[in-house]
């Protein structure tokens, strides 16, 4: 699920809670602690717990740097520079995990007392269970490392030059008609260092950045506002996305960004959108073949394939909060359950470049991979980590395993899940001409998903009728409702590999306390036919 | 671990001493937050983190700069004080800083008990394994978590400002699915004294939800007369509670404001049994009686016999409209009636009887609507008595046109929000006519 408040669709970067202590930004491009003086503290924990009983255990020693640099109108609101640094160990004793963490750790017997504390929390909770935890076998790699292949480091950039892009950005809205904007910069350098039992020393260096923004159009005659959120990707790039690049923009109706984001052509266009919005034409409610942009589809595929293919929830881990899966074992096991109609396959990757959950090893010391989840419309597989792994009768884990901190147990999440292109050519124009009653949607809004991720309803940013295979205008108030197998057997047709893009978020939350995922979600454009629109408009 | 007020108050006057700054305030934090997660019968994560933090905010003039610290020797805490001031000699002037304020009169805090603090893994498991066992028993299979918290802030500024808050409190919540996964049911229970949680009694109640949702039958989708359980109100309400800020509606971008570019504050518009307000000292749901900038909190009204009394304001927005700047409360409650939610049922001619909403999301700020769906036990209700289980719907729904089309008001309870915040609310059961359900969910 997209934690509320937290997620794409109402993003406000000033209400994230911000984790971690406030440093200058200098503070951030100091290395962190030299990778001898981590390792001889991850043996410190390692040997304390092995010497207390514990028949597997990992340490993650983590520095998690962020940076916000948060902006309205003509005044910088606030500019943050956050960085955390501490240590979790994760531990088996007597067949039952235990998990204890603590800041500012710099020491061998700092590390050897939080081992001792997670082995003390196994103890008391083997009591309950009468069933250990299996383990699928991990070798260890010895001393690795791995780096988000960024060009520019973002966090090198001088404040002031992000700031000056985002003041620029700010002024081309508001000469453009917006009323008010809002607008972020979100960088995050996750430095992790995790050791275990198996021999593994894996030491990772993974960079993310997320610039957004929101205009909003008040009509203050009528009382009645709009707004328009960027149609930018949170990337697993450097700085280098903000580099503007004709060949990364897909013109049309408006202009949609592969690799490279002109923030200040997309924001010029938002404010002469939301204006747009304030008298367009209210959806009538009825079945419409929807056409689907990736800046939309990213989270579609998120909450009705993402989610219910992550294999805690089908296991019933998840049942008390996020919820279980309609797409059970023994649908998996027929071999013959369509997810979805032929044109449909999707596929997990933890290592695409540019995505936001692309990372070497996982946070289990797991080698990433990329695997097929639904083929030809097929259920083929799901998500799963070394303790679940076995239950899909494999003995090697998918690499699915990640914690938001140091001080987060890590668990099962979602790796970045996406929809294959289309493998005949087909451009976005050519899919529209053949579209008798449509809605063009583009960019994600609001979203909601049941817990077994059947029934769901999304919007999107922009919403354009099709008429006889024209673009007629645009819509307001337009939402879709539809469950999650009707809905991908519906899809009849996928744009080519041309038109492939990614989106996605740093706030994909699961768990109890809840955890943050940053995850992306590929595909071209799709065509679903006959879906069940219906009108949001309200009156109060 | 946890500082006493005057360990944290020497601390605190120990940091103000090294400032050079025109104005300075520092924000400290403590906390261990422990947790033990289980599902299938067992535990299946666990864990604890913590942590102590303190901010230092340095002014020069309009030119502010904050910067935090997780150390504490005397080194450290020098190294805070000039770090913050460097940034604010750095930052451009900020417009909308109001300065600090003075000394405050703050209400006496009620939000520590020792029960809570002193828990410890064993208590934690043993308290699980009560809630295990009730599913054990019936031969049915639970899912559930237990957090505690336990922490304090303190906050001390040049003005003569001080405060000191120690909080503790636990969240329990289970659910329990029938074996055959055609029943699903969920309780929860927030509690300020560990004493209090009962896991068994919640998970008792749990399980009479999933076992009486077995067997769940389809309705049709529409308006109906719906009784919400106070959960079921909370979640939806507290949509209508992030919204109320000043602010916004000011500026045109709230469902409280209105055309002509004015807002609906001193407005009806809900119904005028309708009130909903805070209030730090109430022993169900104590709460910091300060906020992070030191504004005191007390007992407001915030829609008082429908009618909108109060908003929060910025100290920099109440400046520029000359009003009183009432800061954003520490909790919420809304005020309940006498009827039970029997007697609710009881007068129901044909409705749905609400005990859960689940992943609620704003679809249109200007409205407040938002959708959601159905969970863990939802039930038809004829001539006063529940008939069958019904299967889950999707609904559109605004808080505000739901409080609109209030019937009754049902006895207040304490609850934890089950959408992801985990905050906890005072809030009553409440039947509610013309409910807009807009599909059906195959979910259990």
């Amino acid at each position: 699920m997209q934690a509320t408040g937290l997620g794409a669709g109402s993003l406000m970067l000033s209400q994230i809670p911000v984790f971690g202590r406030q440093v200058p930004v200098e503070a951030l491009l100091v290395p962190g602690l030299d990778i001898s003086i981590k390792k001889r503290l991850a043996d410190a924990a390692l040997n304390a717990a092995k010497s207390k009983g514990a028949s597997y255990a990992d340490v993650r020693i983590g520095r998690y740097l962020n940076q916000f640099i948060i902006t309205r109108e003509d005044k910088v609101q606030n500019i943050s520079n956050t960085e955390s640094y501490g240590v979790g160990v994760r531990v088996i004793v007597n067949g039952c995990w235990g998990f204890a963490a603590v800041g500012e750790a710099k020491t061998e017997a700092e590390l050897a007392s939080v081992a001792e504390e997670a082995v003390a929390m196994a103890k008391a909770n083997a009591l309950l269970s009468d069933e250990p935890v299996q383990l699928a076998p991990q070798k260890g790699f010895g001393e690795v490392s791995w780096k988000t292949p960024i060009v520019k480091n973002a966090f090198e950039i001088p404040i002031k030059e992000k700031v000056d892009l985002l003041m620029a950005v700010n002024g081309a809205a508001l000469s453009n008609g917006a009323s008010f904007v809002n607008s972020q910069f979100f960088l995050v350098n996750e430095q992790k260092y995790f050791a275990s039992t198996d021999g593994s020393y894996i030491d990772q260096d993974v960079h993310r950045l997320w610039p957004s923004f929101t205009v909003t159009a008040i009509d203050p005659k009528s009382g009645k506002f709009e707004t328009r959120d960027a149609l930018s990707a949170p990337m697993g790039m450097g700085y280098e996305y903000l580099q503007v690049n004709p060949a990364d923009k897909i013109t049309g109706i408006t202009t949609r960004y592969n690799k490279g984001y002109d923030m200040l052509e997309d924001i010029t266009l938002a404010a002469k959108q939301a204006k747009q919005k304030l008298s367009a034409k209210s959806v009538e409610a009825g079945k419409y073949d929807l056409v689907l942009d990736p800046s939309h589809t990213w989270l579609t595929i998120h909450e009705s394939v993402g989610h219910p293919l992550e294999l805690d929830r089908v296991l019933g881990y998840e049942a008390n909060f996020a919820g279980t899966s309609f797409a059970t074992l023994d649908k998996w096991k027929s071999k013959n359950f369509n997810y979805g109609s032929k044109e449909v396959n999707f596929f997990a990757d933890k290592t695409q470049p540019g995505s936001l959950g692309a990372v070497g090893y996982d946070d289990e010391g797991v080698k990433t991979k990329r695997w097929d989840l639904v083929k030809d419309g097929i259920l083929t597989n799901y998500m799963g980590i070394r303790d679940q792994v076995h239950i899909l009768g494999e003995n090697e884990s998918q690499g699915c395993c990640y914690a938001d901190s140091w001080g987060s147990v890590q668990f099962q999440r979602m790796a970045n899940v996406s929809l294959a292109p289309g493998k005949e050519k087909l451009s976005v124009e050519e899919m529209i001409k053949d579209v008798k009653r449509g809605i063009y949607i583009i960019g994600d809004s609001s979203y909601s998903i049941d817990q077994q991720r059947y029934n769901f309803q999304f919007s999107g940013q922009l919403a354009y009728e099709i008429k006889d295979g024209q673009i007629a205008g645009m819509l307001k108030d337009v939402a879709y409702q539809s469950n999650t197998q009707e809905f991908w057997n519906s899809c009849v047709k996928i744009c080519d590999e041309s038109d492939y893009r990614l989106g996605g978020s740093f706030f994909d939350g699961k768990g109890q306390p809840i955890q943050s995922n940053a995850v992306t979600h590929g595909s071209s454009t799709a065509r679903f036919n006959g879906v069940n629109v219906i009108n949001t408009g309200r009156k109060i | 671990m946890i500082l006493s007020e005057t360990e944290a108050k020497s601390l605190l006057q120990k940091v103000l001493k090294y400032s050079k700054a025109d104005e300075c305030e520092v924000n400290l934090q403590g906390e261990k937050w422990s947790n033990i997660r289980y599902a299938l019968n067992k535990v299946s994560t666990c864990g604890s983190k913590t942590y102590k933090v303190l901010a230092v905010q340095s002014a020069f003039g309009k030119k502010v700069g904050v910067a935090t610290i997780d150390e504490f020797d005397d080194a450290s805490l020098e190294k805070v004080v000039r770090r913050s001031e460097e940034l604010a000699q750095l930052a451009p002037e900020n417009p909308e800083y109001t300065g600090l304020l003075g000394p405050q009169q703050y209400l006496p805090p009620s939000g520590f008990i020792n029960s809570t603090a002193s828990l410890t893994s064993v208590d934690r498991a043993k308290a699980v394994g009560q809630s295990i066992q009730v599913a054990r028993s019936q031969k049915q299979t639970v899912a559930g978590y237990l957090e505690d918290r336990v922490g304090y802030s303190a906050m001390m500024n040049s003005k003569g400002l001080f405060a000191y808050y120690p909080s503790a409190k636990v969240n329990f919540s289970a659910t329990i699915r029938t074996d055959n996964g055609t029943g699903s049911g969920y309780a929860t229970q927030g509690v300020t004294d560990f004493a209090k949680l009962n896991t068994a009694s919640a998970t008792q109640i749990a399980l009479q939800k999933a076992v009486g949702s077995v067997g769940a039958q389809a309705i049709e989708p529409g308006k109906y007369t719906v009784i919400l359980e106070p959960l079921a109100a909370a979640v939806l309400l507290e949509h209508l509670f992030r919204s109320l800020d000043a602010r916004s509606a000011d500026e045109g971008r709230s469902f409280l404001s209105k055309a002509g570019g004015k807002s609906k504050l001193g407005e009806q518009i809900v119904d005028e049994r309708v009130t909903i307000y805070s209030d730090p000292t109430n022993e169900d749901l104590p709460s910091s009686p300060w906020s992070a900038d030191g504004r005191a909190q007390e007992k407001i009204s915030w829609i008082e016999k429908g009618v909108i009394k109060n908003l929060f304001y910025s100290r920099y927005w109440a400046q520029k409209k000359g009003v009183k700047p009432v800061p954003a409360p520490t909790n919420f409650m809304m005020a309940g009636g006498t009827a039970s939610l029997e007697e609710l049922i009881k007068s129901t001619q044909r409705g749905i009887l609400v005990t859960k909403f689940w992943y609620i999301r704003s679809v249109d700020p200007q409205s407040l609507l938002v959708t959601g769906l159905t969970r863990d036990g939802t039930f038809y209700i004829e001539n006063g008595k529940i008939k069958h289980p019904v299967k889950n719907f999707r609904f559109n729904e605004s808080p505000v046109i739901m409080l609109n089309n209030l019937e009754t008001l049902g006895k207040v309870e304490r609850v934890v929000s089950s959408e992801g915040s985990f905050s906890n609310y005072l809030v009553p059961a409440m039947k509610i006519r013309e409910f807009t359900f807009t599909s059906l969910s195959d979910a259990i």
